[in-house]
């Protein structure tokens, strides 16, 4: 137990410790936090009514943020089920930073959903003991039980495999399993997330079975592209892969991890593609939605468009994006694997964030058109939750590098060898 | 009957005590606004006699507090052997928006404020305009047209105007076909709150605990017929244009963050009165009343009109009917 006290102590401290540029970034996330934290005192006193989010468009920027955003977490999986499943080595080392970007991506899932509430101080009403929730019924309580029970098994996971490194004993077997069971728990986040919008035969927009299936797809792509981006900047600032470090991220797991992504997005893209062709040739009044999408809808005189230009741009990107995947040699330059990871990550946000929660809305089931951009105050707390999110990656992942990397360890074990980890 | 006076003195006894353990009832959490007493509020299914009447005293003294009004807020439970039923004569509707106005009188919804932008007004009834029809004509052999072209005609719920606005209705080329909660045998909206914040009752209509809401606007998404409103700020009321007769689960006045919608009326109906928006209307093309009971004027309609419901083709089987003469 007093080992557990001082693993804990001593992670607090260091991820608390750092060089002046970490400082800075710590400063310039709490910052941002800070801002959104004063734009939701406002909203907490105001009410919703300083988002542009209205009867007609009732889900927003918060909701889409968060759709995408459960995609993020669930595809720590990518990484988890080659290194454990497959033995696959290149993977070992990184399988941390997977699980703890899951951890980051889940607190900005839970929090896009609280700041979407109308009315925060009954969220205790969806639980059981403190309220009633309508399981199995609502997919919103199932949504509660699978991105808990996804952030448990990822604080579990990392928390116990770190705590071992860090007293220098073996991991007990008993840890197998719940790594077994993370993997399709990872599954079951985002495809309960696609259901809430798949189940509502109100909205044809998203009343469509390949809605799961593309969920996970486009979270197969956008995870692993993140995760790129983010192996290469935690590699240049920290020990990792300087001489005399345990630690290593090889290019190849990058180039893994790139093929991966090359892969989800010509699924996703082909998907895509069936649902546009399904709704297209069908050509009923199903189409409405889509046509606001990328051609603007026009009623009674008017064009409304607001979101054509984005997710033209989208589709673009992610077009680019499988173009510079799929050649071995574009895939295995930096620049321009960099490029198409961006490109990959930001297409998707559009096309599954906004692109997606938005026309769901438009028209309205009774023929209104309604177009929604987010306010100042909305940007500013989305913006917030995001920062918020990367303010807890960056803590986890300093303590796991400390630890992992050998630069911390318990008193008691300072003189024995770090143990097999996986 | 010994049983039943025991369960009821349990029942009381339990009431006493949970009314006990809240400290600092009248605490007030700043911000959010709401006293501990609110916050630990049960779910209205689930209080007893006396947690309901404790919880209308509080309603009472607060809405006299800020609206300086004297409210009654009764919990007339539904009726055995009534399920309502709602017909709309589309033929006869001009388009007026009487029901609308004088739904929001009965219903004490938001009002839109002279001077705050942010306080805006909510309806529960939309009433759509259509076309009778619209031809495009076609250019003969292009696109597997015929000189005839494109008609839309009929109830068509895309191509309609929400917003119209012309000297005098009706207008000779239009119809009219309002739309509120239809209160659906298998309504999506009850089936998809994670709370169970909004239920059908015994006689059929859909309710929502506006104490129990947490705002998260599933149902808003899942409703096919846009019948439910959010209040996105707190509500403006004019102390002079609140209807003091209420019901708590339907007119009283509502708070910021929480959903409602059209309840038939039930402070009325559940007394014997027809819906406002029945008696507003001044062509009589609303009809109201039981659907068991074969001389209700709704089965009068159902026996000798033709009549249709919107959207069937979803399965969430309307007791809110359409017809013409």
């Amino acid at each position: 137990m007093s080992k557990l006290i001082d693993f804990v102590i001593t992670s607090i401290k260091v991820s608390l410790t750092g060089s002046r540029k970490y400082y800075a970034w710590l400063a310039s996330l709490l910052i941002i936090v800070l801002f959104g934290a004063f734009s939701y005192y406002y909203q907490l006193k105001y009410g919703l009514i300083i988002t542009d989010i209205r009867d007609q468009v009732s889900w927003g920027s918060y909701i889409a943020n968060f759709t995408f955003l459960v995609g993020v977490a669930a595809a720590a999986v990518m990484i988890v089920l080659p290194a454990y499943i497959y033995n696959y080595k290149e993977f070992k080392h990184i399988t941390i930073f997977g699980e703890l970007l899951a951890v980051g991506a889940l607190i900005m899932c839970l929090s896009f959903v609280l700041v979407d509430l109308g009315r925060i101080d009954r969220m205790l009403h969806i639980l059981p003991f403190t309220g009633t929730p309508n399981w199995p019924q609502s997919m919103l309580t199932w949504d509660v039980i699978v991105l808990n029970g996804y952030l448990f098994l990822n604080l579990l996971i990392p928390g116990y495999l770190l705590y071992k490194a860090y007293v220098r004993e073996p991991p007990r077997k008993w840890i197998r399993i719940f790594i077994l069971i993370s993997i399709p728990w990872a599954i079951s986040i985002h495809t309960v997330t696609a259901f809430l919008y798949g189940g509502l035969a109100a909205r044809p927009f998203w009343n469509t079975a390949v809605m799961a299936p593309r969920f996970l797809a486009s979270a197969f792509t956008a995870g692993p592209a993140l995760m790129i981006i983010i192996l290469q900047i935690v590699r240049r600032y920290t020990c990792i892969g300087k001489p005399g470090c345990r630690l290593v991220v090889t290019d190849r797991a990058l180039f893994t991890l790139a093929h991966i992504a090359l892969i989800s997005m010509l699924v996703n893209l082909f998907f895509l593609g069936s649902e546009i062709y399904t709704v297209g040739y069908a050509a009923t009044s199903h189409l409405a939605p889509l046509k606001y999408l990328f051609f603007g809808l026009e009623h009674n005189g008017v064009t409304y468009a607001k979101l054509k230009p984005y997710m033209w741009a989208a589709i673009t990107m992610e077009i680019i994006a499988a173009i510079l995947l799929l050649f071995p040699k574009t895939r295995k330059n930096f620049t321009t694997l960099n490029i198409a990871c961006i490109f990959a990550f930001l297409g998707i946000w559009t096309e599954k964030g906004m692109g997606l929660i938005i026309p769901g809305f438009i028209p309205t089931p009774i023929g209104e058109i309604w177009e929604y951009y987010p306010t100042l105050m909305e940007i500013m707390i989305t913006l917030a939750v995001w920062a918020l999110g990367f303010l807890v990656y960056t803590l986890l992942l300093k303590v796991a590098i400390a630890i992992e990397a050998e630069e911390v360890v318990h008193p008691s074990a300072k003189d024995k060898e770090m143990p097999e980890m996986h | 009957m010994v049983d039943e006076s025991r369960r009821d003195f349990l029942k009381k006894a339990a009431a006493g005590a949970t009314a006990a353990v809240i400290p600092f009832a009248n605490v007030r959490i700043p911000v959010i606004d709401v006293t501990l007493e609110e916050f630990f509020q049960k779910h209205y299914k689930e209080m007893s006699e006396e947690e309901k009447q404790r919880v209308i005293e509080r309603l009472k003294k607060e809405y006299k507090e800020k609206y300086g009004i004297d409210a009654t807020i009764k919990t007339t439970e539904a009726r055995e052997g009534v399920v309502w039923g709602y017909a709309l004569n589309i033929q006869k509707c001009i388009g007026c928006r009487r029901c609308v106005y004088a739904c929001m009188r009965e219903n004490n919804q938001s009002r839109a404020s002279p001077t705050d932008p942010t306080k805006s007004e909510i309806q529960w009834i939309r009433v759509l305009e259509i076309e009778k029809f619209k031809i495009h004509p076609g250019e003969e052999g292009k696109d597997f047209r015929t000189r005839f072209g494109e008609i839309i005609a009929g109830v068509n719920l895309e191509e309609n105007e929400h917003y119209y606005n012309p000297e005098h209705v009706p207008e000779e080329d239009k119809f009219y076909v309002p739309i509120q909660c239809q209160q659906c045998e298998r309504p999506p909206c009850v089936k998809v709150c994670p709370t169970k914040a909004t239920w059908k009752e015994p006689d059929g209509i859909i309710v929502v605990d506006y104490n129990w809401c947490i705002g998260c606007r599933f149902c808003l998404a899942a409703c096919p017929y846009w019948a439910r409103r959010f209040n996105w700020s707190d509500p403006y009321l004019p102390k002079e244009e609140i209807n003091p007769n209420m019901h708590y689960l339907g007119n009283r006045i509502r708070m910021r963050g929480v959903v409602e919608k059209c309840t038939f009326c039930i402070q009325r109906t559940r007394e014997g009165r027809y819906p406002a928006c029945v008696e507003a209307c001044p062509v009589g093309a609303r009809k109201f009343g039981n659907l068991l009971d074969p001389e209700s004027d709704v089965r009068k309609v159902l026996e000798k009109k033709r009549v249709f419901r919107l959207k069937e083709e979803l399965g969430t089987q309307p007791k809110f009917f359409y017809f013409m003469d």
